[in-house]
């Protein structure tokens, strides 16, 4: 940071905890951290709702109490029901993520790099695309079954597209003048994609890979309602045929939960693999 | 180390009967019959307007065009591909965002081994005055710095020529004077031969031993002028003002028939 960069960021900063120690002092007494602001309506809305279910003024088949829905996730824990169940989902999501991923590096890798192979492939991969997920549905039970492979052609359907797109536009996007820097130091092909190309393209690459794993958890939902007998997505089917809203809460929370853990993980591995450069 | 001195620079033949590039109207002509000699270690001033062919000139020498009529050759041999022996220096930093300043700087040097690369990265990050910067990422550098990195990444293959195209022109006044005197201070060092490309009068007057004024469509070289005083040289001193009026007026001047008049971007 050059002199002039660091006044300013000094002068910015100055500035900042001025307007903080303003805000202070106007409102004392009511200073809140943010993330307990954040709490405040969350938390609220819990206890007005077990309220209103203790007191029967929500019908329990209807909106359980919170209290109700965690015994029911405690319980199914305790049966280890609920593992059988979490590992299962997690295990089409981990098969389809995998699959779907893959095949998204490499047709992204081969359109991004090879001219040719984008103009050949990426207008049916385009206008694939438009075509709402959901509805292949039909055609994979048609083809592969109700069994496993058309849940997890489904999941990798759908965790495929982002990591393509992201992949084939960052190949395709890397500047031309770094290239040129590359031919200065005479790189081989080989050395250009490590040195280069690889590295050029890894945030893009990151940001696909985590949406095909947001969208992977998507599709999971999708493939479980859709005719299973374990996994998460069951668990749902099955409260809403014996009308246990309880279970729907849980299995509700659960993908919640197991989505956000796998996002969370996706994030630290990114974040550690591009280390510190600019992103 | 020939000649037991350190790190001489190359010899330049440059000789460019035509270089063309393929536009919607046709060929258009960007040099035409070019032809320069510069000696080893001597430090010379490519300077013209924009579209006058001086970056396409540099990118000639780089080996990065290789597709014109004519011959280059450094120390006799004919310049047909980048090469090592060769270090240039952009309008952009072009610094690769994903490494620190030091692997920047050793992105040249990888056949180099280990402890030799670690040593020749540190002396020359340590040369253009970045030592505490070192491990900082790009984004982080003013445009100054970055350029001095570039400069360094440059010079830390030891190159025979140093090609710098406008390599200040993106810089704040002040600045660009004190990497003007940086880049001097290089030069003495490391006594390469240096090609810089500019479109400032006053930088070339400054640093360079012969300037090379170009004209425009096609891009051609109207007048080689020597600069003879000592350095450091003094902006306001009478006969580098006299020196910096001939060559501007040498731009103004009337030209002789022009070929065409069609518009050529740089």
């Amino acid at each position: 940071m050059s002199a002039a960069e660091q006044n300013h960021s000094i002068a910015w900063k100055d500035s900042a905890e001025v307007a903080r120690e303003s805000v202070g002092s106007q409102k004392e007494g009511l200073v809140l951290p943010d993330w307990l602001l954040g709490w405040i309506i969350p938390a609220g809305s819990i206890i007005l709702w077990e309220l209103l279910a203790r007191t029967g003024v929500l019908p329990p088949n209807w909106l359980p109490a919170p209290t109700s829905v965690a015994r029911t996730i405690y319980d199914m824990g305790v049966a280890g029901e609920l593992w059988k169940h979490v590992v299962i989902t997690l295990a089409r999501v981990a098969a389809g993520f995998l699959i779907g991923a893959a095949a998204g590096t490499l047709l992204g890798a081969l359109t991004g790099y090879v001219r040719i192979a984008c103009k050949l492939l990426d207008p049916l991969l385009q206008s694939l695309r438009s075509v709402p997920s959901i509805a292949w549905v039909p055609l994979f039970l048609l083809w592969l079954g109700i069994q496993e492979t058309s849940k997890i052609a489904l999941i990798s359907l759908g965790a495929f597209f982002p990591v393509y797109l992201n992949l084939s536009a960052a190949v395709r996007d890397v500047d031309p003048k770094l290239i040129e820097v590359g031919r200065l130091y005479r790189l081989n092909s080989f050395e250009m994609i490590r040195r280069l190309i690889l590295p050029a393209v890894l945030p893009q690459y990151i940001v696909g890979l985590r949406s095909g794993l947001g969208l992977a958890w998507m599709f999971v939902v999708a493939a479980e309602l859709l005719g299973s007998s374990s996994g998460i997505g069951y668990l749902m089917v099955d409260g809403q045929m014996t009308g246990r809203a309880a279970i729907i809460f849980a299995s509700i929370i659960l993908f919640a939960a197991c989505g956000k853990v796998t996002d969370w993980i996706a994030n630290v591995v990114g974040d550690t693999t591009l280390g510190h450069r600019a992103r | 180390m020939r000649n037991g001195v350190l790190f001489p620079g190359g010899s330049l033949e440059i000789r460019i009967d035509r270089k063309t590039f393929n536009s919607s109207q046709g060929d258009l002509i960007v040099l035409q019959d070019v032809a320069l000699a510069i000696d080893p270690g001597e430090f010379v001033c490519v300077v013209g307007g924009s579209g006058c062919g001086k970056t396409t000139l540099l990118r000639i020498i780089a080996g990065l065009e290789i597709d014109y009529e004519g011959s280059v050759s450094l120390d006799g041999s004919p310049v047909t591909a980048p090469g090592l022996n060769r270090g240039m220096v952009f309008q952009e930093h072009r610094l690769l965002p994903w490494l620190t300043v030091h692997d920047n700087v050793a992105f040249g040097l990888a056949h180099t081994p280990r402890e030799e690369r670690t040593e020749k990265t540190r002396h020359y990050i340590n040369l253009v005055g970045l030592d505490d910067f070192e491990y900082e990422y790009p984004h982080r550098l003013s445009g100054g710095m970055s350029q001095r990195v570039a400069l360094a990444r440059a010079l830390a293959g030891r190159p025979e020529v140093l090609l710098l195209d406008e390599p200040f022109a993106s810089l704040d006044a002040l600045t660009r004077v004190r990497m003007q005197q940086e880049l001097l201070r290089l030069w003495q060092a490391e006594k390469t031969t240096v090609v810089l490309v500019t479109h400032d009068i006053e930088e070339a007057v400054y640093l360079a031993d012969r300037v090379v004024v170009m004209s425009s469509q096609p891009g051609t070289i109207r007048e080689i002028v020597p600069v003879g005083f000592a350095r450091p040289r003094e902006r306001t001193r009478e006969d580098f003002v006299v020196v910096r009026k001939h060559i501007l007026d040498e731009f103004f001047a009337p030209e002789v028939a022009r070929p065409s008049a069609l518009d050529i971007r740089d």
